[in-house]
Order: C-alpha cells, then structure tokens, then sequence
C-alpha cells in the first residue's frame, strides 16, 4: 500500500506540475461557474432547485474532466518511457493501478472541492440542507471515480493519450445512452441494462440529495471492474513487447 | 549470479530469441554485442522481468525470473536506452522516488540518495530539474536510479548512446565503478564500448548467441595483431623469408608512399615479433614504427554475423 500511495502522490504532483493539470482545473471550474450562473440560478427557482440544476450539470464537467484526467494515466508514461520504471519496480500491476487511480481521483476531489464555493453560496442565501450538498457531492465523487476508472482502462489499452480520451468517452457515453437501449428491449434484459445507465438510473437521486447504497454499489462495481481489467491489460503486456 | 539456459522468445511465428543460454558470475561487467534488432533488448527484458520468455529459464541470483517475477526485480536495476526519467522533478526527488519504489525505507532513503548522488557526480545539479540537465546527466541519473536500491544485478541498455567523447569517457569509468558492487550486463552495438568496458562480451545474433567470450580471445585466438613500418623496398629482399618466419600468421607485406614497406601480422608471442624486426634491420630495413593494432573484433564481428543486420526480420521494438 505504501508504493500504491507513492504513485498516487507522484500522480497527484504531476497533475498539479503540468500545464494540462491546470487547464483542466480552470476549465471546468469556469464551466461550472458559467452553467450555475446561465442556467441553475436563471429564472424563478426554489433554492434546492438550484442546488439540484447544479448537481446535474455538474455530473457532466466531471464525467468530461474525468475522462481528460485519466487518459494520460498510462499513454504517456509509455510515450515519455517511464512505464518501464514503475514495470521493474517489485511491486505487483494492481498496486500500479491502484495508485494510478488514486491520483487521478485525488485531484479530481480537489477540482470538486474547488467548485465547492457554488453550492455553499445557495448554502448560505437559500434553504437547503448539508445533506442534499453532501449526498451530491458524494454522486460526483462516484461518478467521477467509474470515469477515471474507464479512463485508465482506456489508457493501459491505447498506444496515445488522444485514443485513450476517445475510448474512455466511447464507454462513458454508451452507459449514459444505456437507457434508450432499455427501453426498446423487454423482460429482465431490458432491465437490466437500464439498471446499468450511468446517469438516469443512478445519479438523479443523489442530485435530488439522496444517497441510494445500490447507486454506491453500482459506482464502485464499475471502478473495480474496470481497474481489474487495466491490471490484467497491464500483467499480458510481459508477454508482449 | 545469472543463468539463462535455452531462452526463446517468439512473437507470433517470428523468434526474437532462439535458444539462448549463458552464465555470468557475480562481479563480472558484461556486454552483449549485436546489430539491431539482434535480439538484445529483448534479453535485457526478460532479465529485468519486464518481458516473459516463452521457453527456457532464467534464473538470477538463484531466483527464476517466471515464477517469482517481484523477487527478481528486487535484485535488478535497469536503465533502458532512454532513461525513465520525468522531467518535473528534480534530480533528488526522482532517485527518492525510484528508491522509495523499489523498496528503500524513509529511514534509509535519504543517505542512499547521498550515497549514488556522489558516485555518479550528481551532487552540483541534486536540486536541478531533470528536464534541464544535458542528455549525459539524464544518463547518470538513470545509472543512478538503477542502483539506488542496491541490486546485486544493473542491466545497463545502450548507456553511452548520444554522449559526446568526453562523457563517454566519464560514463565507462562509472560504469566501471559498479563492478565493486554489482555484477553489470550492458548492451551496445557499439564495439569499441563494449571492448573498453565489459570483462566479457556474448555476441548476439539473429536471436542467439554466436560467441562469447573475452575480447583477447574473440578478436584472434589471443595473437596480436601487429603493424610494422620500416624505410625500404619489398623488391630487394625475399619477401617469402619475412612473411614465413616462425611464430607469424596472417602475415601481408606491401611497398607504401615515402619508399617505405608496411607489413601486418599476428605473433604467437612478444619473441617472435621481435625476431622479424631483428630480421628486418639484418635485412637492411629501416625500421620506423612498431604498433600494436586495435582489436579486430569488429572483423570478428562482421564474420560471426555474415555482416548482415536482422532488424528487417524481427517485429519493431524488440531489438
């Protein structure tokens, strides 16, 4: 866990050393300050309306800087040859993926917590809870991490950054449209596909201020997946060149 | 210290390497010499447990690189022909990192990064960052984070490539400075590298090892090869006479600009060179110059592999 830590924190310092880190960061957070002002405050609105218009647009910034964060995760550590550092280092691929992962989500939850000004602002001048911040801000941490975890799949699979961005956007957009796909088809396929849509069925609720443990279970099932899918991308590549 | 027996590494139907075996003894500073494409790198990366073999066995420091891959890696160090190295980290920060990574403890971290700071003469740039130091320091930070978790082997992958002569001339006394306490393979296509640095050399070729051995005995069965320069002509002495003298092989005589003759041979010892320039001045020779060639080993070389690359029959990247 110690090595897994000691990646997660070079990770996390190459983000905040590079330009892209900072990009990424001014970009979203101007987003999110144009959509809270364009949209979530515009027209009459109860206050945990606007808290609610926040939380949805929100889920898209993210799921949208998820993708940028992670898909340098592994493509450019083979593009710099560094991948070879962490390759002859006695520790085994999922501790690489595990740190990697950690990184990325870390500075993911900084940019999250950066944004965190908007909320407190209908906090402050409106009447909503803690909790409907908490539970929101929870859907996007978990949002965000089945993303990043996409996103480094994608990254172990694609030979440059860009490719990995365009296959993590790939999977991220057909969970998003998995409830178009539910709907044409009937019975217990149909449902579960539609019980596998990244934002319908599952974040809604947390954007409305309500944390369902299945939506959880769901966020991290796809992380675990996904990660365990880059480490075995990872463990076939000694086999490669 | 390593011991490789009947390694083969296939992609597909084409082999990489095709039954390769060797053994190298603790201490030792060898090179693996081969054109590209040779199939060194890939032997480097089984070694470093970067790459599995699809047959044989390599076991180093009594540990099988397939079946316990992490214990090998602890015992290994690898610089590659471009050092792993990020840019936005100064030279300390990135030896603590690979240490940390490779199993240092935080208490033992900063005086090892101390330690391969000073014996790769880092100290004046610790605190520079490795994007702004020359192609040769990057070269010394990645010996020096190849060796800042103590491995008993560092794998060393074309380390002079791009240095200019005089830090060539740097690098081989720092990689010859490991020997104390490593034991050092080291890759080149480079023969005067290899010759001037390894204690031994297995040459590589179209994925097996076509010789080994030390440079003495590759370069011409331990017969120096020698050129003689004297003032006069071939024309007034029995040619036959200088070049059939006892104890001379591969003997080539010929008249050259300045009324001078040059004459090339092998001796079996120092004796009989001796006794043909003795003969020479009895013979009326003027004798100018006597030099000791330099090794011949890229004859040997060129012999041993047909003179022919193999980097149009192996898959990119595997060379």
């Amino acid at each position: 866990m110690t090595e897994a830590l000691l990646i997660a924190r070079r990770e996390l310092l190459g983000y905040l050393s590079s330009m892209m880190g900072w990009v990424i960061l001014a970009v979203v957070l101007l987003a999110d300050g144009l959509l809270f002002n364009g949209f979530a405050m515009g027209g009459e609105k109860k206050s945990f309306e606007v808290l609610q218009a926040f939380f949805y647009f929100s889920s898209g910034t993210t799921m949208v800087a998820s993708i940028f964060i992670s898909m340098r995760l592994f493509a450019e550590e083979r593009q710099q040859g560094t991948m070879v550092l962490l390759e002859t280092a006695p520790i085994g691929e999922h501790t690489v993926v595990i740190g990697k992962f950690l990184g990325a989500w870390s500075f993911l939850l900084l940019l999250l917590a950066l944004s965190g000004y908007l909320p407190a602002l209908v906090l402050v001048n409106g009447h909503v809870t803690v909790g409907h911040i908490v539970a929101g801000y929870t859907g996007l941490a978990f949002l965000g991490a089945a993303c990043i975890a996409f996103g480094a799949l994608s990254s172990a699979l694609a030979k440059n950054q860009i490719l990995a961005a365009v296959m993590s956007a790939t999977i991220t957009v057909s969970l998003l449209l998995a409830w178009m796909l539910a709907k044409k088809i009937d019975g217990t396929l149909g449902g579960v596909i539609g019980f596998l849509d990244l934002f319908d069925q599952h974040y809604r609720s947390f954007s409305r201020g309500t944390i369902k443990l299945a939506s959880v279970a769901y966020y991290a099932a796809l992380a675990y997946g996904s990660l365990l899918l880059c480490t075995a991308v990872l463990s076939a590549r000694r086999w490669r060149a | 210290m390593i011991e490789a027996h009947n390694v083969h590494k296939h992609y597909g139907d084409k082999a990489a390497l095709d039954g390769v075996s060797f053994r190298i003894t603790q201490g030792e500073v060898v090179g693996f010499l081969g054109l590209n494409g040779a199939g060194k790198t890939t032997m480097l990366k089984i070694l470093c447990g970067l790459l599995l073999p699809t047959g044989g066995s390599v076991v180093v420091d009594g540990v099988d690189a397939v079946s316990d891959p992490l214990a090998l890696r602890r015992r290994i160090g690898f610089l590659p022909d471009r050092p792993p190295l990020y840019g936005d980290m100064t030279v300390r920060q990135m030896l603590t990192y690979a240490g940390r990574l490779n199993g240092v403890t935080s208490a033992r971290i900063d005086g090892r990064v101390t330690d391969v700071l000073a014996l790769a003469d880092l100290a004046h740039v610790a605190d520079d960052l490795v994007e702004t130091l020359s192609h040769g320091y990057r070269q010394r930070v990645g010996i020096a984070q190849a060796i800042v978790h103590e491995p008993k082997l560092v794998v060393l992958d074309e380390p002079i490539s791009g240095l200019d002569p005089a830090q060539i001339v740097a690098m081989r006394g720092l990689i010859r400075g490991l020997k104390a306490q490593h034991t050092v393979l080291l890759s080149s296509h480079i023969l005067g590298e290899i010759s001037q640095t390894a204690d031994r050399i297995l040459v590589l070729h179209g994925g097996k090892i076509v010789a080994q051995g030390v440079e003495k005995d590759l370069a011409g069965g331990g017969k120096k090869r020698v050129e003689i320069t004297a003032r006069g002509s071939l024309a007034a002495v029995q040619k036959g006479d200088l070049l059939r003298a006892a104890g001379v092989a591969d003997a080539e005589a010929e008249d050259i600009e300045g009324g001078l003759v040059r004459l090339r041979a092998r001796f079996d010892d120092d004796a009989a060179r001796e006794q043909l320039v003795k003969t020479m001045v009895e013979q009326g020779f003027g004798v100018r110059a006597v030099v000791d060639l330099e090794s011949d080993l890229e004859a040997l070389f060129l012999k041993l592999t047909g003179g022919q690359s193999t980097s149009s029959t192996q898959p990119g990247g595997v060379a």
